[in-house]
């Protein structure tokens, strides 16, 4: 079973091959590359250090989101058009559950968390396969007081992390632990794991990314429509 | 010789298309996903949900275009994408769709300028016959583009500040009309008899270029002045002034460069060039000129993805190819491939 997992759902980049439960290669960067000229080429980059023809893939895996609109929209346009192609199945999951695949054997809490800007995140928290809180787009002073009040110790995953560290501290306290900042990159093969874990296929067509927003456009205009009493 | 077959895609703006083109002239199947009922609650298209439209159609939309030209990706000898101009996160599905496509089935990519592509929309129609005068008018070009041999373009004019089908839809909604104001305009001109006397901007004698922001604004002053005087403007006679107006620019200026470049053939191109106003105008002025003119169906003046797949097909013929790094170009430049 050769699998091919895809995350682009932030700015770092990683592409993985597993086969038969080894991850055969993988590659990962966070160098600001563009995921439209990245994307792409590390897949078959990845395909040729493997020594895999693309053909041979048997199931996709692929971060779904959320995350930036584009990267989300990348990844999930390259997985499902090829999964189409190859008429093979295609996974999608969460980039944020992804995240917390990368620490395994912490039997507390794990947070991540993605910058949304504005002092608001992406973020998901999990137990184990159990979700603690919902992956979904908070406000950062309204996501930490509900992990203080789990009063278990907490990990935070994800390379934005340290951007709002001070305040996780500050409202989390003593409970909040920081991951090493080798596990704050997705990774591709933790994609494929989780993938392999839920193993619900999705009808390759509907396949579309989790933005756990609506566009701002549709916001106000839901408002407007709103305040016109419609 | 072995049929030439490219499936083509274009994801430039508010269409999600495919097509497959034979031989660069013939359309086997050509497949358009419109999104424009869900840009007209916000009165144009929204860049950020025209993108997930796109993520959600285009593998529909590519499966149905192989469907209906029922082939296989094997039967293909290429695939071609819009690379720009456009919209950025719009551009950039078309364009991983196509790279992903291209290289689970082992095929060469090619990326096409979208107005080389709206360009060869007449391709499709009749053979182009050099040298050859387009006029590009849409929602976001107004442009003319001589053209000596295939794949040889010389932009000598274009808009300097709002595109003609802009200026359409800026004037429909200080009408009131709904998005896209374009076919309304059109529609509220052909029934006036008198029209409103709005200027002609003509800029330099000798210049090509357009402007049509000026216009805009006399028509929104002209509204103002009407209101502020207690009355009210006749939406048919406004509508026939700016049409006139727009109209006489861009035959006057057509029929000037088809006149001075010595063209044996003048073709229209993009989505205004479906007005009915700008259509008569351009046929009876070249018509008197004994020059042939011809216009695209409506199906392949607007957005599609045939035309790509015929500008594509001409490269594919001179040895463009494209590779698995193409990025969106939201400001591409219209650049010749012919040696």
């Amino acid at each position: 079973m050769i699998w091919l997992g895809i995350d682009t759902a932030n700015a770092p980049l990683s592409v993985a091959v597993v086969k038969d439960e080894v991850v055969v290669a993988e590659l990962t960067q966070n160098n600001k590359v563009t995921h439209s000229i990245g994307a792409m080429p590390t897949i078959e980059e990845a395909l040729i250090r493997a020594k895999l023809s693309v053909k041979e893939i048997d199931a996709i895996a692929v971060s779904a989101g959320p995350g930036s609109y584009t990267g989300v929209r990348i990844g999930v346009t390259i997985a499902k058009t090829l999964a189409w192609s190859l008429q093979k199945p295609i996974i999608p999951v969460s980039s944020l559950q992804a995240l917390t695949y990368n620490v395994p054997y912490f039997n507390g809490v794990i947070c991540a968390m993605i910058d949304a800007r504005r002092q608001h995140v992406y973020s998901g928290a999990y137990q184990g396969e159990q979700v603690i809180i919902e992956d979904g787009h908070y406000a950062v002073i309204d996501l930490l007081p509900k992990l203080r009040d789990l009063h278990v110790p907490i990990l935070f995953v994800g390379r934005d992390v340290t951007m709002y560290w001070d305040i996780i501290e500050e409202i989390v306290g003593p409970h909040a632990l920081r991951a090493p900042f080798t596990m704050d990159l997705p990774r591709a093969s933790e994609v494929i794991r989780l993938a392999m874990a839920q193993p619900t296929e999705a009808a390759v067509h509907d396949v579309t990314p989790i933005y756990k927003r609506i566009a701002e456009a549709e916001a106000n205009w839901l408002k407007e429509q709103k305040a016109n009493g419609k | 010789m072995e049929n030439q077959l490219i499936l083509a895609i274009e994801t430039s703006c508010d269409e999600t298309a495919a097509a497959v083109i034979k031989n660069g002239n013939e359309i086997i199947s050509n497949v358009v996903a419109s999104q424009i009922e869900s840009h007209k609650r916000f009165g144009g298209v929204v860049p950020e949900i025209a993108s997930r439209h796109h993520v959600e159609q285009i593998t529909i939309v590519i499966e149905e275009a192989l469907l209906q030209a029922k082939i296989t990706p094997s039967d293909l000898t290429a695939v071609a994408v819009t690379e720009g101009p456009g919209l950025v996160g719009a551009l950039l599905i078309g364009i991983n769709a196509a790279k992903a496509f291209a290289f689970a089935n082992s095929l060469p990519l090619i990326g096409v300028h979208h107005i080389a592509g709206h360009i060869y929309a007449n391709e499709l129609m009749q053979p182009m016959v050099f040298p050859l005068l387009a006029l590009v008018v849409s929602g976001g070009h107004t442009e003319l583009v001589i053209m000596k041999e295939h794949g040889s373009f010389e932009v000598i004019g274009e808009t300097r500040d709002d595109a003609a089908g802009e200026a359409y839809d800026k004037v429909a909604r200080v009408l009131g009309l709904p998005y896209p104001g374009g076919p309304h305009i059109d529609r509220l001109a052909h029934e006036a008899t008198t029209a409103v006397d709005f200027p002609r901007i003509w800029l330099e004698e000798d210049s090509y270029d357009f402007s049509f922001s000026g216009l805009k604004s006399a028509v929104i002053n002209y509204k103002h002045n009407v209101d502020q005087r207690g009355g009210e403007i006749s939406a048919e006679e406004v509508a026939k002034g700016f049409q006139d107006s727009v109209v006489e620019v861009i035959t006057g200026k057509a029929i000037r460069a088809a006149r001075e470049y010595d063209v044996k053939q003048v073709v229209a191109a993009g989505g205004v060039s479906a007005n009915k106003g700008l259509r008569t105008a351009l046929t009876a002025a070249f018509d008197k000129e004994g020059i042939p003119f011809y216009v695209p169906p409506l199906a392949l003046c607007t957005d599609n993805a045939a035309m790509i797949g015929a500008a594509a097909s001409k490269m594919y013929d001179s040895g463009v190819r494209g590779n698995l790094a193409m990025n969106g170009t939201p400001g591409m430049v219209l650049t010749n491939w012919c040696e």
